[in-house]
């Protein structure tokens, strides 16, 4: 139907725009791959005080990059004038906010994805916590870009929004982070770690289904 | 199709502790345009905005039809050209075009839309990424847009902007063409509205 098609359209449009403007998927990736090189360098050669550490220092590199890659995500279309025609649009704006979250997610919080594997081997992480750590990236990084979204949303229409957009998202930010990373540190240990995954499961359908009302209601705000 | 009215009743706007305008009254019937007037900071962009239903009025209500603006319904009905031109510089003029169709519920086969950019002087275009086109070349993206997803009601802010007199010759066209099929146009230009068929209704605000 065509909700279907402008949900599709959308998503193809922002993905167009990523590909055509390509430092925004390169960014946060160089950053995640950057931090997390850096750590084995200033920790110094120790190699089981690395292993310890790694979900802790994969999971905070990945939660910043998300970050800094969050104002991306409406910032062009506030600034030319298509944020205007989307809520415009008869459609239901919840749903081509959706569109451009997932959009965003899978430029920005899919690469981190692909990459981490490779990164956690470098950090010595046991190989019976890789699909684990896997497993929490796929279901922790679109929650982090959709409670982001909420934060854009706010700040999108203030001229240095940066510092207020960290402090109101890092406390939404924190939950995501203590059970993906204390999941992959269990499995690291062969403990069972099934309560993790599902809050981090329940977060995920929460925010799938309750981010995107918040984030248009203060979408409009920031329009007018 | 026979009853869109678009009625404003007591609407009153207030920016930065500064009255813009109170008790603002007026009903745009089909075949009708309305040329909000006025000085700049007058209010009128921020009335057309209330239009869209970007700004809550302060006072007053809007009605489409008889109901309250905020609804697809509504939204359905509507085509807005504002300051901003939500083109995307680095999609092609073709991309642009087709997303805005998407968004807007109007498939146009691809001989409409070569038929539209034609009409627009933009054939040939169609693959150049937006970011080369002029300022006037864009302003006439949007009027494609406009032809392509005929909406009864166009909110134009200031739509002569940078166009040439041909530009300018091709939007009052398409205007007329928009009141004769039973649309209606509120818009504010500072340039003479050359419309001599229509029935244009003035408002001005000081």
């Amino acid at each position: 139907m065509s909700i279907s098609a402008a949900f599709f359209a959308i998503i193809r449009r922002d993905l167009l725009l990523a590909l055509r403007r390509r430092s925004e998927i390169a960014n946060p990736l160089f950053f995640f791959v950057l931090v997390i090189t850096l750590f084995p360098l200033g920790v110094g050669a120790k190699p089981h005080l690395l292993q310890a550490i790694a979900p802790g220092i994969i999971w905070v590199s990945a939660l910043l990059a998300a970050m800094l890659s969050l104002d991306s995500l409406f910032r062009s279309d506030f600034d030319d004038g298509s944020l205007e025609q989307l809520l415009l649009s008869p459609h239901p704006p919840s749903l081509l906010v959706l569109g451009k979250v997932l959009a965003h997610w899978l430029v920005t919080g899919l690469p981190l994805l692909l990459i981490a594997p490779l990164l956690a081997v470098l950090l010595g992480m046991p190989s019976q916590s890789l699909g684990v750590l896997l497993l929490t990236l796929l279901l922790g990084t679109p929650v982090l870009s959709l409670l982001g979204a909420i934060g854009v949303a706010l700040t999108v229409g203030l001229r240095r929004g940066g510092m207020l957009l960290s402090l109101l998202v890092l406390p939404l930010y924190v939950p995501v982070l203590i059970f993906a990373s204390n999941a992959v540190e269990m499995a690291g240990s062969g403990l069972p770690i099934d309560a993790q995954l599902n809050i981090l499961m329940a977060m995920l359908c929460m925010a799938l289904v309750l981010a995107p009302w918040p984030t248009v209601a203060a979408l409009k705000m920031s329009l007018n | 199709m026979d009853k869109h009215t678009l009625q404003a009743q007591k609407l009153s706007c207030i920016r930065d502790d500064r009255l813009l305008f109170s008790n603002l009254d007026f009903t745009l019937h089909k075949h009708q345009v309305l040329l909000l007037e006025g000085k700049n900071g007058s209010g009128k962009t921020s009335l057309l905005r209330i239009l869209c239903g970007f700004r809550e009025p302060d006072a007053g209500v809007v009605h489409w039809c008889g109901e309250t603006i905020n609804s697809e319904q509504y939204r359905a009905n509507v085509a807005y050209i504002g300051h901003l031109d939500g083109i995307k510089k680095e999609l092609t003029v073709l991309e642009n075009l087709q997303f805005a169709l998407a968004l807007a519920q109007a498939p146009a086969d691809a001989d409409t839309v070569q038929a539209a950019l034609a009409r627009v002087q933009l054939a040939g275009f169609d693959d150049m990424p937006a970011q080369t086109l002029s300022a006037g070349q864009r302003r006439r993206l949007l009027l494609a847009r406009l032809l392509l997803a005929p909406s009864p009601l166009w909110i134009l802010d200031e739509p002569f902007t940078a166009l040439d007199k041909q530009g300018i010759a091709l939007s009052e066209q398409l205007m007329a063409e928009q009141c004769d099929r039973g649309g209606m146009i509120v818009l504010t230009s500072h340039h003479d509205l050359n419309l001599p068929s229509t029935d244009v209704h003035r408002i001005r605000l000081s």
